[in-house]
């Protein structure tokens, strides 16, 4: 039984979206948009806050109540909005650069305070919006604009920064394949803390094909692998490769090859506080790997915004001063009444007001 | 009692002074609260250098406190000391030239050792030769000898011993000045009380082997009285300017019903707003110790946005920081107040003084066209006025409000009539009422200002940002209607006129001279225009509280004066904003850099010369 039947049009606004034709925003915002209608979540609830960035964009197009703040902020910003009604949902929507250059130190503190809010990191490894610079996930040798000659700087892992940061879910998916985002981000929806979906998204304009190598449909099975709670890490075009722990790191097995059995493959548990295996899956790359994609974490923690409204609550339990009055006359205060004492002239009468 | 010379004053400054560590601030508080709580009227000043410890003995690491109090009304900390109390060479060194001629100096004998005059740089061992005080009372008290002595049926280390020689200096104080230790003794028990009753025992000791001290030897410490001061009826405390200020916010979410919620980063001489905050709980605040300032104030505007009473405090190096935010509140039209309790700068600057260098900052340190209204209180009290009329204007207005303070005023108390909140006016937030008609930058044709829907809100649901917007929110680029928006916040802005009172005039409505003051110099503007006044001079005083804004008579009030003069803690900041705002008159200019408020002399000097020319 749902209480509001929803569909993902109703989370449309009416303004017209500007992203380039076939960019991977466009894919992002219908999962975001079917995600948000299937949670049952009153439509007046929801609060879609966005830093600045192509991806940033996306508050204008939907209908909820957004908020398109400055470049960087959007995690700090979006701390307030859930800090001051924690019973609002609380989505980010923010770029590479967004939230890992300018607006790297916001981030990581609010996935270090766990404030549960869902942040969608829309990474296409570029500066879009500013057309076409090198950002803190582009690899190394990156030729730009601004690197004519290539980076000559490592790129982050987004997934490593969230668990570094004592992240309490991240979560990976690609925009072509919007059935597996949109499972993912249900996932996030339902996380109490702070969490975080790491979208691979195309920018056909000044990063074309970036993450096809990962991403092309054609090889999906092969160098995407899907972690499932509970189910082994398999993957594979006959679902016939798995990964293992063999001298305590990751490696790639074939199932029935050197009496490997479904037995010996590791199973998936994003809810252990493991972050050794979850790192290790986070940095899997091709060509020796699959790349990790679904929930990679997702552990119970203290949620920020509930410990701040329990606190003030456990307090308030048992308070002495109840209002202003009560604290203005608390403490050393002494009382002039002398008969050579003038009636107080009361600040808002002095000084004129109206 | 006879040997006992006994002088009675209207009112005396006495200076605490010893190092860093030696309890300076505690004792000269104490002091201050024991003469407000006898009716005395207080200023208090205190002065302590920006490193926590720095090297002992040290002039550097000299901290001081003063204190004015007295019979009548009192404004200033007083420029010059009656009574200086200095508990090491460093201490004499860094005071001297703020003692009054023939004023009275008790120091703590024992730390005027060879070592120690080294260390305070004194080129002779007679450091008061040197420093030419030989017309002072000087009162030798072997304050460590005896301390020692005092405790020394307790078994406690030398350390904790030497801790207790600052209750030795209140003691022989508060003989001096005639007041009860009772406030003292019960500060001492619920302090100590409890944790660590030898300490509370030992610090009691002391205090009376301090008092009584000065009662056996009275035949050399000169006692003085000092009348309780006629003032206002009513409840009276103590109160510095920073918890006025956050007081006043607290009044202001209590006004207008809404949850208040502080979103800063710890900074000199500011934290004490964020900390005082963040103690009530009780009171259902939200306080969020940001990650750094710029987080402070975004996570201020998250919350306007989403409907609570929203404020951040700095000082200026935060409010650097915080000028791209703040010129988003100005754009998304949010209601936040930013408070800066100004301090020496540029850059990191000093940290631990006081100074008005950062309101060109305010008015103006901010990309494209951004009015903000700027509000500025004049003394540590009536920060609870300006901090909830702040919040009022930015409620009923939608629009950011920057409250400037300083150190000066953050730090320095004064006894405070508390008022009611019967006593304070009504706050309306702008909440909006109808879902059909609503659209985000729909104004009231009056003030200017837009209604305010906040996510939870059935039927409001609504876009806001940074990009220049129409009606509804959403992104409109148009040249026509930049412009005009361009317009529209600037004059909604100038219509906060309205909310404000008239300039006030102190002293006659004209004259040879107007004295133009803003913001915290206030109490030594006032007690320098009336040493004027007393003079025969025909000198009045206009101080500024509302800057931008400016007050709507105030071209009319400048304009039946022979010459004005502009008179502030920078290098003439709100001179140059008056000649850019009402260029139709002359400004004089009375400026200081130093780190330090006004004394009354210099500034009754420069108008002399004003008068003169
Ligand atoms: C303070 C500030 N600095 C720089 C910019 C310019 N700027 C806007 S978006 C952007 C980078 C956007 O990249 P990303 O966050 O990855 O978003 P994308 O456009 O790729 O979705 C930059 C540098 C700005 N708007 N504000
Ligand atoms: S520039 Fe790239 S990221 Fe931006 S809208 Fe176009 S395709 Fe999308
Ligand atoms: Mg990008």
């Amino acid at each position: 039984m749902t209480k509001f039947n929803y569909t993902a049009k109703d989370f449309k606004s009416a303004a017209e979206v500007r992203w380039c034709p076939g960019c991977g925003d466009y894919a992002i915002m219908n999962a975001v948009q079917k995600t948000m209608a299937d949670m049952d979540i009153a439509h007046k609830d929801f609060a879609v806050i966005s830093g600045i960035g192509c991806s940033s964009r996306f508050p204008y197009y939907m209908s909820t109540y957004g908020f398109h703040t400055i470049h960087g902020r959007a995690a700090a910003i979006a701390s307030g909005v859930k800090s001051a009604n924690p019973d609002l949902t609380v989505w980010v929507m923010t770029g590479d650069g967004d939230s890992l250059a300018i607006g790297g130190n916001h981030f990581i503190h609010l996935v270090r305070r766990n404030i549960n809010v869902n942040l969608v990191l829309f990474n296409n490894k570029i500066y879009g919006l500013t057309k076409g610079q090198y950002s803190p996930t582009s690899d190394r040798g990156k030729i730009t604009k601004t690197s004519p000659f290539g980076t000559i700087e490592d790129s982050f892992v987004p997934g490593q920064l969230v668990l570094g940061s004592r992240g309490t879910f991240f979560a990976r998916a690609v925009d072509n394949n919007i059935k597996h985002t949109q499972e993912v981000l249900a996932e996030a929806a339902q996380h109490q803390g702070t969490s975080v979906v790491e979208v691979l998204q195309n920018c056909v304009i000044f990063n074309d094909g970036i993450h096809d190598h990962i991403s092309d449909p054609k090889f999906r099975a092969e160098r995407q692998i899907f972690l499932k709670k509970g189910q082994p890490m398999i993957f594979g075009e006959q679902e016939d490769k798995g990964l293992i722990l063999e001298n305590g790191r990751l490696k790639v097995a074939k199932i029935g090859e050197n009496g490997i059995t479904l037995e010996d493959i590791l199973v998936h548990e994003p809810a252990e506080d493991n972050l050794g295996l979850q790192v290790a899956l986070i940095n899997m790359s091709l060509p020796e790997f699959p790349v990790a994609m679904g929930v990679i974490r997702s552990i119970e923690a203290l949620v920020y915004d509930q410990e701040m409204k329990k606190q003030i609550e456990a307090v308030q339990q048992k308070r002495r001063i109840t209002c202003v009055d009560e604290l203005l006359q608390s403490g050393n205060t002494w009382t002039v009444d002398g008969e050579n004492c003038d009636e107080p002239v009361k600040f808002f009468d002095n000084k004129c007001f109206g | 009692m006879k040997n006992t010379k006994v002088i009675e004053l209207e009112e005396v400054a006495i200076r605490f002074s010893g190092d860093s560590g030696d309890g300076m601030q505690l004792t000269g508080t104490l002091f201050s609260d024991t003469s407000a709580l006898l009716g005395n009227d207080i200023s208090t000043f205190p002065d302590y250098p920006s490193e926590i410890r720095a090297p002992q003995g040290t002039v550097g690491g000299v901290s001081g406190f003063q204190v004015q109090f007295g019979g009548k009304k009192i404004t200033t900390p007083g420029d010059l000391a009656h009574v200086l109390v200095a508990m090491n060479p460093a201490a004499l060194k860094a005071n001297a030239t703020f003692m009054n001629p023939g004023g009275t100096i008790i120091f703590d004998a024992d730390s005027f050792s060879e070592k120690n005059l080294e260390k305070a740089q004194f080129k002779t061992n007679d450091p008061f030769t040197e420093l030419k005080l030989n017309d002072f009372s000087l009162i030798p008290v072997p304050i460590t000898s005896l301390t020692k002595e005092s405790l020394k049926d307790l078994e406690l280390d030398n350390k904790s011993v030497l801790r207790c020689k600052n209750m030795f200096a209140l003691g022989l104080i508060c003989w001096m000045f005639d007041r009860p230790l009772d406030y003292i003794e019960k500060f001492i028990q619920s302090k100590f009380g409890k944790k660590s009753p030898v300490i509370a025992k030992a610090n009691l000791l002391v205090l009376h082997s301090g008092y009584n001290y000065g009662m056996n030897l009275q035949h050399m410490t000169p006692q003085y009285i000092v009348h309780p001061a006629p003032i206002e009826k009513g409840t009276y405390r103590n109160i510095n300017g920073n918890n006025a200020t956050a007081w006043g916010f607290l009044a202001a979410a209590e006004k207008s019903g809404l949850p208040l919620f502080i979103g800063s980063y710890p900074i000199t001489p500011a934290t004490d707003i964020l900390q005082a905050l963040a103690e009530r709980k009780d009171l259902g605040v939200k306080s969020f110790q940001a990650e750094d300032e710029i987080a402070g104030i975004c996570t201020t505007i998250g919350a306007a946005f989403a409907g609570h009473l929203a404020v951040t405090s700095t000082s200026g190096p935060g409010l650097a920081l915080k000028s791209e935010a703040l010129g988003l509140s100005v754009m998304a039209e949010l209601p936040i107040v930013v408070v800066n309790v100004q301090r020496g700068g540029p850059s990191t600057g000093l940290p631990t003084k006081t100074e008005q260098s950062d309101l060109l900052q305010t008015l103006y340190g901010r990309n494209g066209e951004s009015p903000v209204v700027v509000l500025a209180a004049s003394t540590p009290s009536d920060c609870f006025y300006y901090a909830f009329l702040a919040a009022k204007i930015a409620l009923e207005r939608m629009v950011p409000v920057v409250l400037l303070t300083d150190g000066f005023l953050g730090n320095g108390s004064e006894p405070w009539r508390v008022p009611t909140m019967s006593e304070l006016p009504a706050i309306t937030p702008r909440k909006a009422k109808n879902p059909e008609t609503f659209l985000p930058y729909n104004r009231d044709p009056e003030t200017l200002a837009r209604d305010w829907a906040i996510p939870g809100m059935e039927g409001f649901e609504h876009r806001i940002g940074g990009l220049e917007k129409n009606n509804a929110g959403g992104v409109n680029q148009d040249p026509d209607n930049h412009q005009r928006n361009s317009e529209i916040r600037a004059a909604k802005v100038e219509k906060v006129v309205d909310m404000i009172p008239e300039l006030e005039v102190a002293g006659e409505p004209e004259g040879d001279l107007l004295v133009i003051g803003w913001g915290g110099t206030y109490g030594h503007m006032i007690s320098s225009v009336r040493a004027m006044q007393d003079a025969g001079k025909k000198v009045s005083l206009a101080h500024f509280n509302y800057i931008k804004p400016l007050p709507k008579n105030t071209a009319d009030v400048f304009s039946k004066f022979k010459k004005i003069v502009v008179c502030e803690l920078n290098m003439g900041q709100f001179a140059s904003y008056l000649r850019d705002k009402l260029p139709e008159f002359q400004y004089y200019q009375v400026n200081k850099m130093k780190g330090l408020p006004f004394s009354v002399n210099e500034l009754v000097e420069n108008f002399d010369k004003l008068l003169e020319a």
